[in-house]
């Protein structure tokens, strides 16, 4: 389980993380999303006792992360794929955070069978590594200790549709035995392919969070006819809140019922009448981009 | 493919050690594969053998007769890791920074001290190692330097121990810098430049007095060539308190105060 509970940090005044509170349950996978710059390393690396709260409280297992005492053996941790030291061998890598927590050996190269490291790679220098292995290096690192509960910042970034589905099997499969899994991505096909719940995060704020099926029926209507304008006016005099959608159509904020009707009264022949789905959760992530997309890099 | 590998602790018992903390002696034992699995800490290792061996080999065959003693072999034999081990240590450290290991070391070692303290006893294990090894250096050297049984081989054991302090001292220094700075290439610099300007300031006769008790280029000096008197061992503690405490008590409040990104 993770927790965290109104946490705030501010840089040089700037609130990066605004009072942000959410929780993992076991047996869920959540996608934490939000564009570059929004806060979700900073808010992980708050969880994981990397970084101090200015306020606020985070926490994994019913504790703080800190006071694990072994912590690699109850959450797994990938925080940057790029940090390992480019000059020692992926396999080592491993090796040493299994000594570290304590675990025997031979259960690194099970792990490196299972992220699909093969013994070559293996043997390189991870400054030979590309992203992507890199991300697979990571993922067996936070695996090793057998964990409970995975906290993942960015692990799809630099992996292929096959990785990606790979990541998925796995994540999926980590979660139905019980498994608690938080990773963020910036890239909503990335978490919308793994996750089953999101919390959407833009400027250090929590914009909307809970299990897909929730976030996707608050998503509205996407409702489309050949006379647009028509369409336009129908759902002006029947007062609902309408914006233009890439298609061509309008996205409502309302039921498909309510939709309906005020296109029946302004008497417009509509085309295509349906809950926005993942439409709409795009348009949603593609405001908070726009908005808040410029404010650089985390 | 291992089915078992992501298996989750529910479905079975809570193993042995999954709450237990990781001890002092095996993080030490971490920290010591640490530095010598990367690349640079190969290299840099061997350079320390391959040097000692050399030190050894110019005194025995082109040093003066009267250095052909144990005491003098010894001493050349030990003068690479002394120059070189501290830049050991301080990699070990500010590698964790410059290649962002902290982010998985800190993770699996919340309580950051005792990492720092577990890099300091590897560092005095590799030390005392590489202490061990110029020593059969130069037992070999001088046996094949010398033909003088009684005279070339007595040494006091007052002076082993100051070669001791020589060595650990200098790893334990390095890895002050390397916590202090956090950063390879300012630590190695400065590691090697504050000497050298210390001693420029010796060199202003009013501050000479001072320098013979802050700087470890002159008050460690006679370390390893005679034994030592109590003044000198004096200059020698002030100036050893001061380069290990002052960079360690940097690092350490750094280590702790500051967020990790």
């Amino acid at each position: 389980m993770i927790e965290a509970e109104k946490l705030t940090k501010r840089f040089g005044g700037r609130a990066v993380v605004d009072d942000v509170t959410f929780r993992c349950e076991p047996g869920t996978v959540t996608g934490f999303l939000g564009p570059n710059g929004a806060g979700k390393t900073t808010t992980m690396r708050m969880i994981c006792g990397f970084s101090t709260p200015d306020s606020g409280h985070a926490g994994v297992l019913g504790g703080e992360y800190r006071a694990l005492p072994n912590p690699g053996r109850r959450v797994g941790v990938l925080l940057d794929a790029s940090a390992q030291h480019g000059g020692r061998r992926g396999r080592e890598a491993l090796a040493i955070s299994a000594m570290t927590m304590g675990v025997e050996e031979k259960r690194v190269d099970d792990l490196l069978g299972l992220v699909g490291l093969d013994r070559p790679a293996a043997r390189k220098r991870v400054r030979q590594y590309s992203l992507g292995m890199r991300q697979r290096l990571g993922i067996a690192n936070a695996l090793i200790g057998e964990p409970e509960v995975l906290i993942l910042d960015e692990p799809a970034n630099g992996l292929d549709p096959e990785g990606m589905r790979w990541m998925r099997g796995l994540l999926r499969d980590f979660a139905e035995r019980g498994g608690t899994v938080l990773l963020s991505s910036h890239l909503l096909h990335e978490v919308d392919a793994i996750a089953d719940r999101l919390v959407i995060i833009g400027s250090g704020k929590i914009v909307a969070q809970g299990s897909k099926e929730e976030l996707l029926s608050d998503a509205g209507t996407l409702v489309r006819a050949d006379d647009r304008a028509a369409l336009g006016r129908a759902l002006a005099a029947a007062g609902l809140e309408a914006r233009e959608a890439d298609d061509g159509g309008f996205l409502v904020d309302a039921e498909p019922r309510a939709v309906g009707a005020a296109a029946q009264g302004g008497g417009v022949a509509l085309v295509h009448l349906a809950p926005a789905g993942d439409a709409g959760l795009e348009q949603l992530f593609f405001d908070l981009t726009s908005d808040n997309g410029k404010e650089g890099e985390e | 493919m291992n089915a078992h590998a992501i298996e989750a602790p529910e479905m079975k018992a809570t193993p042995a050690g999954r709450d237990r903390r990781p001890g002092l002696a095996r993080l030490t034992r971490v920290e010591l594969r640490k530095m010598v699995d990367t690349r640079s800490g190969f290299w840099l290792q061997l350079a320390v053998l391959g040097l000692s061996v050399l030190a050894v080999l110019i005194t025995v065959l082109w040093g003066h007769e009267d250095d052909k003693t144990f005491i003098q072999i010894l001493s050349n034999a030990l003068q690479p890791a002394g120059i070189l081990l501290p830049v050991v240590g301080i990699l070990l450290v500010s590698s964790e920074w410059s290649q962002r290991t902290a982010l998985v070391s800190f993770a699996l070692v919340p309580e950051r001290p005792r990492l720092l303290i577990a890099k300091v006893l590897a560092g005095v294990v590799l030390a005392l190692a590489a202490t061990a090894v110029g020593l059969l250096f130069a037992v070999i050297g001088t046996a094949l330097a010398s033909t003088d049984l009684h005279h070339v081989w007595s040494m006091p054991a007052g002076l082993f121990l100051q070669d001791l302090v020589y060595v650990v001292t200098a790893m334990i220094i390095g890895i002050g810098f390397g916590a202090a700075l956090q950063s390879s290439a300012p630590a190695i610099v400065l590691y090697f430049a504050l000497p050298v300007a210390f001693a420029a300031l010796g060199s202003i006769h009013a501050l000479s007095g001072v320098v013979d008790w802050i700087n470890t280029a002159e008050a460690l000096e006679p370390l390893t060539t005679e034994v030592m008197s109590g003044h000198q061992w004096a200059q020698g503690v002030v100036a050893l308190a001061l380069w290990i405490g002052v960079p360690s008590a940097i690092g350490l409040w750094r280590l702790t105060r500051r967020d990790v990104g």
